[in-house]
Parts: C-alpha cells; structure tokens; sequence
C-alpha cells in the first residue's frame, strides 16, 4: 500500500484500507502477526505435502508423491498385518477336524469369534441375529433340526443349501397337496385337526379325525413317518413336539398343506472359504442346540 | 487490597502501570476509558536472585525429594512372581493394567483414580485452608521445574545482578556461549523429564536400552518429544507466566482461602513507614515512629513471579516464602528482629495494631471438615481395597433369542459369561446357578469331570469368556422373568463370586 493512501479514520484513530463505499470507510486492521505468519508455514507446509503424497489430479491418473503412498495399499498391509497375526490359529482351523475343533478350547474360542462375524454377515438376515428365527427360518438354538443338527449334519447342510439346486443339497419339498388337487378342501380340513392332535393341541369341534388319520397315512405319514415323527432325510419336521416352523395354528397348517412348503437356503460352498464354514458350523453348533 | 491502597499506592503502581491506569480509568464512572489504554502488558523479564534460608532449604528438600522420585521410580523393582512384570511403578496399557507395588488395578477398578482425584482436591483445599498456596510454591510441577532451571540460569549466566548487566550490554561471543550451554542443559533436563516420563508405561531397564539403541517404540520417542518441548518451554520461557495467566488454580484459590489461613504477609505493622537505615536510626532516637522495612527491595528481587509482597496478598504469589527468607537476612543484618515478612494473616496485623495478641487458628470448622473428608474417602479407598474380591464375574444374556422352546416344550436361556482371575495363578472353578425349580446347565466345549460338573479353568491374572445354556425341565415357570443367581467357585479356596441376571420365557 502506498504512503499517499494511507488516511486516518477521524473517530477511530486508525489507518484506512483506502477504500470507500458510499462514504464508508474501510479500517485496516490487520491480522496479527504470528497468526498471518502460520498461515504461511501452513501454505509452505501444503506444498511438502504435494510433493510427499498423491496430490494433482492427472488426465488418467494423479502424482504419485515420493513417499509412495497409497491408502488403498496402506489398507492392504493392515489387512495382510490382521492376516499373519491371525495366520498360526486360521491354519490350525483349516486343518483340523470339526470333533478336534469342538475338543480344543482355544481353537474353540476361535472358531467361535470367527463364527460369530461370518455368522452376522451371512446367515442373521433370514436366521436373526442370535439364530433366533422366524417364521420359514429356523430357529438355530433349539434341539429340532430339519436335517440334523451333528456337526457333521450342519456343515453339509451350510455347504450345500437347501432346495438350492445344489446336487449334494438338502432336498425334498413339501407338496402343495391342495392347488395340485391332490386332496380335496375337507380332507386338506381334517388333516389339518389330526396333525394338531399329534402334538397335543386342540382340535375343532366336529373335526373328522378319522378323516384326517386315513388321509394322513396315505398322503402324509411317508414323509413325516406313521407316527409323525418326521424324516430328517426328506427335511419331514416331526408333527409331534412343540416346535412348529411356520406357526401351529389351524389356518396356517391348512396353507402349508394347501401350497406345500420348500423355503430355500442357499449353498455356501462356493462363496465362504472353508475355515469359515468350519467356523460358522461349529458356532451354529454351539448356539446350545448341537448335538453329539 | 485495602493494606496495598492506603500502605504503599507509589509502589504497587510503579510496579504495573499499565494495570494501575485501568483501574483508576474504571474507577471513574461512567467516562469511557481513553482509547490509548494498552490492553497487552508487556512482560518484564525476571532475574530472581538466589537466597539462603529456611525456606529456601524446604524449597530444595522437596526438590530433590519429589524429582528424586519422579526420575527414579521407573527403576525401582518388585517382585510378583512369573506372570507380573517386576516394575513396583508401572502402567500397562497393552495388557491393561496399573501396577503400583503391591497393588493391581485392571481397568473395571478405574474408580480408584476417581477417589484419588478426589483425595488430591480436597487435599489441596486442607493446604490452602492451613497455609495458603503451599501446593503453589513448594510441590506444583510448574514451580518445582521452573525452580530447577532458575538454578540452573544462575549456574551458568551468574546471579541476578551479573546477568542482568550482561544482558543489557551488547553481547558477545561469551554472552551467546553461556545463552547456548544454558539452553542446552534446559533442553537435557526437559529431554530426561520427557524420557522418565515413558519409563513408567514399559519396562524401564529395557526401554532404556532399547530407547539407546533405537529400537524402542516410535511413541515413547514421540512422547519423549512431546514432554522435552513442553517442560523447556514451560519452566524454561514461560515460568511465571503459566501462574499468572494459564493457572486455574490462582483463581480458585481465591475462593478457598479465608481470614485465618496463614499467607506469606508483609507485616505493614512493623514496616511502615518505610525509610532507610539512618533516617529510622533518627526518627527512632527522636522518638518518632519508624518502620522496619528499609525499601532494600530484596523481597521483590528474589521472588520467582516478580511480585511485590508488600503490596499485600496477590495473584501473583505463590507463597514460596522466598522473601521470608531475603528479608529475614537483611534484618539480621540490621540487628533488628526477623520476620518482618512471615506466614501471617491480615487479622493479626489488624490484633498487632490495636495492641491484641495474635492468635493462629489452624482447627477450625473449614480445616476439620476437610480432614474429615478425606479421611472417609482414604477409609473408603482402603477398605474397598484391602477388601476387593480376587475373582468376579459378568453375565450378558443373549439378546436374540430371548429364550429357546425345546422340542418337548422346556425352556432354555443362552448366557455369555465372563469370569475373571485377578490372582497371579491358574485357578479352577466350577458354577451353579439357583433360582429355578429343575435346571441344566452346559458350559459350552467345556468336557465334564468324573462327577458330571464342568470345570472352568482361568489362567493367571486372565479372563475367561464361556458361553453357558441354561435350560428348565420344569412344566410351568412362575413368571416370564425368573431371577436367577450364578454362584462362581474357586475349587481349592472355596472363594466365591456371584452375580445375578433373569431367566425369561413367554
């Protein structure tokens, strides 16, 4: 700035900047000292960083900085760093027998928090978070498995699904007894009832029975057996306990009977690795409702 | 404030001007100040001279004392066996623990910092209530450092008057070596401070080698940086600076201090009116009156923050008791009685005037109050440790599923537990839990011994987390939440630990 623009502001006593705005004044009061002189260090300091780090932005790429940093490397090493901190227990896991992993606490431990975050991922959208279930999806803690709850049993049923189209899969589906013809509505009726009975719950009043036991035994019982008790080779649940996968009242058996049932679960065969499906076998195992 | 107004106004306003001017500007109402009033004051440089004495001896005792301490801790040892580190000092934060010789705290027992913080404020307010800002002038970090640099300023640039001279000549070669060595022994100093600092966060003997030999962890150099700049620059360029314009603790104290507590005071009873040693010798053979202050200006040229102490109780003071000492030379000099300047309160001076005898009140309601305080919260602290259970346990019921119905209709709860062992051995547990009429309950991958129950089995000074099902044969449960309690047993000591949480069902 000039001397010759330099003026005095009459009320304030201090120096103008020399601009004027319909007779306004502008004060020059500048910004302190050491604030303006970090501001340049700051200035100084960003251009260390473009030449340190990947700054400019180029045509198909941008400058790549001395130091040759990337973050998406930087991630990587902390990825590979988790990895080989993990590697000694992931390779035990890989290599022993589901039985020597159940038998090992430590190994055990670590299946167990595998499990839990491959669990989370993969299986709580359908089976909930804690493999509480819902209705179509099993509850993973009880003691009634579908298609048996061995570890053995779980890990093939994760592998390969269910009615997932898998060869090595668990198959075998539930007809729909009623929109194929197959049984007319007051036999879909009492069915229904005897069903009902086998568990002990209450049946409707004039319920055919008889009815429903002839019609059970020639549709039902080859799946379900001639007790009820189920067929774990064709997923057949057992009519006679207390756990009921889609409900237990009257009117949803008679929609289960009338359309049939054959919920999907996918094989995983493919998309985990194998520790994991360990883990995951072994942490569904451990829910409370494995058995031996 | 009225014994500085109406005792010595010419000294206390030549001594800040600037200071002086706004409070005559703010004394006249209702005119606006004038515009020119600086709102900066400008800092005095501080050459405080070195004294002898009783004060200065305390000074240099809790020097050493509380530095002798600070950097040699670290190094101090204590053996807990194989599965402790033998540091008697030693905060882990890796493994998350605090050693302090024959105590361990895990992380849960934070609590413990809180009832010390506790103990340290009201400790503090025990020490101003007694004897002013004690804490200021003897044991604060700020003093003690500062204290340490002064010494060595004096070491190497010469005393008060020596230095000043050089300073205000134009300097030479010799004026810059004694400015370099002097910041470079601050420097070590702050370098060492910084480096005791990180020793108690590792193993002391082998962060030492490893700090030598480059191979220690980046943060202990990191830190190390951190404490070297902080202390040079806190005791070495801002000194009483951080007590006149960083330190809460000048303010609070304010509130905290009352009539009776001893302050280091300016006996204006025996000093005024100030005239020097011939003109009292005079006044006195005359029969008129003469004070015992001769205006030496010793008191203000020993003190660390630059106060005048005859200006009354300020902000400024810290109560060293510096000028004690000074002033107590002189007048034994003089021949005269010590203690023009002394641990005094204004309302003895006041009792002196009026011919009354002062009297000292150290027990009173404030100061038994305080002690009372801190005895209950010290009682406390060691009952609850000395008390302390050496094994625990933290129940989370499983959030999803709430319960699991069985096949045959029974219900079962999903538990994680987490059982803690803060003795330095391996210890074998069993469980049980009460609360329900007809109860299973499973340790996950836990295999059970010949007697059918499951042992858990916690390594020294570890956690253990097990997953336990707890499962209910019988037909009807009296509510949809039972209360429940898990009892933990040590096998060998028969100690226990329990915890409660619920069982619930439809």
């Amino acid at each position: 700035m000039a001397e010759e623009h330099k003026e005095i502001d009459v009320v304030t006593g201090t120096a103008t900047t020399g601009h004027e705005w319909d007779g306004l004044r502008e004060l020059n009061t500048p910004l302190p000292r050491w604030w303006l002189w970090l501001f340049y260090i700051t200035i100084i300091w960003s251009v260390g960083y473009w030449i340190v780090y990947p700054a400019w932005p180029l045509l198909s790429n941008a400058t790549q900085g001395v130091f040759g940093y990337h973050t998406r490397s930087a991630l990587n090493e902390d990825l590979d760093a988790l990895k080989r901190q993990r590697g000694p227990m992931m390779d035990k896991l890989a290599s022993a027998s589901l039985a020597e992993i159940v038998a090992d606490p430590q190994l055990l431990d670590f299946a167990r928090a595998q499990g839990r975050v491959a669990f989370a991922d993969n299986c709580a959208p359908c089976h909930g978070a804690g493999g509480g279930g819902a209705k179509g999806y099993p509850n993973l803690n009880d003691d009634e498995w579908l298609w048996g709850g061995k570890l053995s049993d779980i890990e093939q049923t994760i592998r390969y699904g269910a009615r997932a189209g898998d060869n090595k899969g668990r198959a075998g589906s539930m007809p729909a007894f009623g929109r194929d013809k197959i049984l007319k509505p007051n036999e879909i009726s009492a069915v229904a009832d005897f069903a009902r009975s086998l568990s002990g719950l209450s049946t409707e009043p004039g319920a055919d029975l008889g009815l429903g036991k002839k019609v059970y035994a020639d549709n039902c019982a080859v799946c379900h057996g001639p007790d009820g008790k189920g067929n774990r080779e064709m997923g057949a649940p057992n009519l006679t306990d207390k756990i009921w996968l889609y409900g237990f009242d009257k009117a949803t058996i008679v929609q289960g009977i009338e359309n049939g049932r054959g919920a999907v679960m996918p094989s995983w065969g493919g998309r985990l690795s194998e520790p994991t499906i360990k883990a995951l076998t072994v942490y569904v195992h451990t829910f409370g409702g494995g058995e031996k | 404030m009225t014994a500085h107004v109406t005792m010595a106004p010419g000294q206390s306003a030549s001594a800040t001007p600037a200071l002086a001017h706004l409070v005559q500007e703010a004394e006249i109402d209702g005119l606006p100040p004038e515009d020119d009033v600086p709102l900066y004051a400008p800092r005095r440089n501080i050459y405080p001279q070195s004294v002898q004495g009783t004060f200065r001896r305390i000074k240099w005792a809790v020097l050493f004392i509380t530095l002798g301490i600070y950097y040699l801790l670290p190094f101090v040892r204590w053996d807990r066996g194989p599965n402790a580190p033998s540091q008697a000092v030693l905060i882990d934060f890796p493994n998350r623990r605090f050693y302090f010789f024959f105590i361990e705290i895990w992380p849960q027992e934070v609590y413990y910092l809180t009832g010390l913080l506790i103990l340290a404020a009201i400790v503090l307010f025990l020490m101003n209530a007694v004897a002013g800002r004690i804490w200021c002038g003897y044991l604060c970090p700020q003093t003690v450092w500062t204290d340490l640099f002064f010494a060595i300023e004096r070491f190497v640039e010469g005393d008060r008057r020596e230095h000043m001279q050089r300073d205000a000549r134009k300097w030479t070669a010799g004026t810059y070596a004694r400015k370099a060595l002097k910041h470079f022994l601050w420097l070590m100093v702050a370098w060492w401070t910084g480096g005791a600092w990180v020793l108690y966060f590792a193993d002391a003997p082998t962060l030492v080698k490893e700090l030598w030999t480059g191979e220690a962890p980046p943060i202990a150099y990191i830190w190390i940086g951190i404490l070297t700049v902080t202390t040079y620059s806190l005791a070495g360029h801002m000194r009483e600076q951080v007590c006149l314009y960083m330190c809460p603790w000048p303010r609070i104290q304010a509130a905290l201090t009352d009539e009776y507590a001893l302050n280091v005071t300016y006996r204006y009873d025996r000093g005024e009116p100030r005239c020097s040693v011939k003109k009292g010798e005079q006044l006195r053979a005359q029969g008129m009156p003469a004070g015992d202050c001769i205006d030496c200006l010793q008191c203000v040229h020993v003190c660390p923050t630059g106060v005048d102490i005859r200006g009354g109780a300020n902000l400024g003071c810290i109560q060293c008791g510096l000028c004690i000492d000074a002033c107590d030379a002189i007048m034994h000099k003089l021949g005269r009685p010590t203690g023009l300047i002394a641990y005094d309160t204004d309302l003895n001076i006041k009792q002196r005037i009026e011919g009354k005898k002062p009297f000292y009140k150290p027990m009173r309601m404030r100061t038994a109050l305080y002690a009372g305080i801190i005895a209950v919260v010290g009682g406390i602290m060691l009952y609850t440790l000395a008390t302390r259970d050496s094994e625990g346990i933290s129940v989370i019921h499983d959030r999803n599923p709430m319960y699991v119905r069985l096949s045959d209709g029974a219900l079962r709860n999903g538990y994680t537990i987490r059982i803690v062992n803060k003795r330095l051995k391996q210890r074998d547990f069993i469980m049980s839990v009460d609360g329900l009429p007809a109860t299973l309950i499973d340790f996950v991958g836990l295999p059970p011994r010949a007697d059918g129950r499951q042992l858990i089995t916690v390594g020294p000074d570890q956690t253990k987390e097990v997953r336990v099902v707890v499962t209910d044969y019988s037909a009807t449960l009296p509510a949809p939440s039972t209360s429940i309690l898990f009892r933990l047993i040590d096998i060998d000591t028969g100690e226990i630990a329990e915890m409660r949480d619920h069982f619930f069902g439809p």
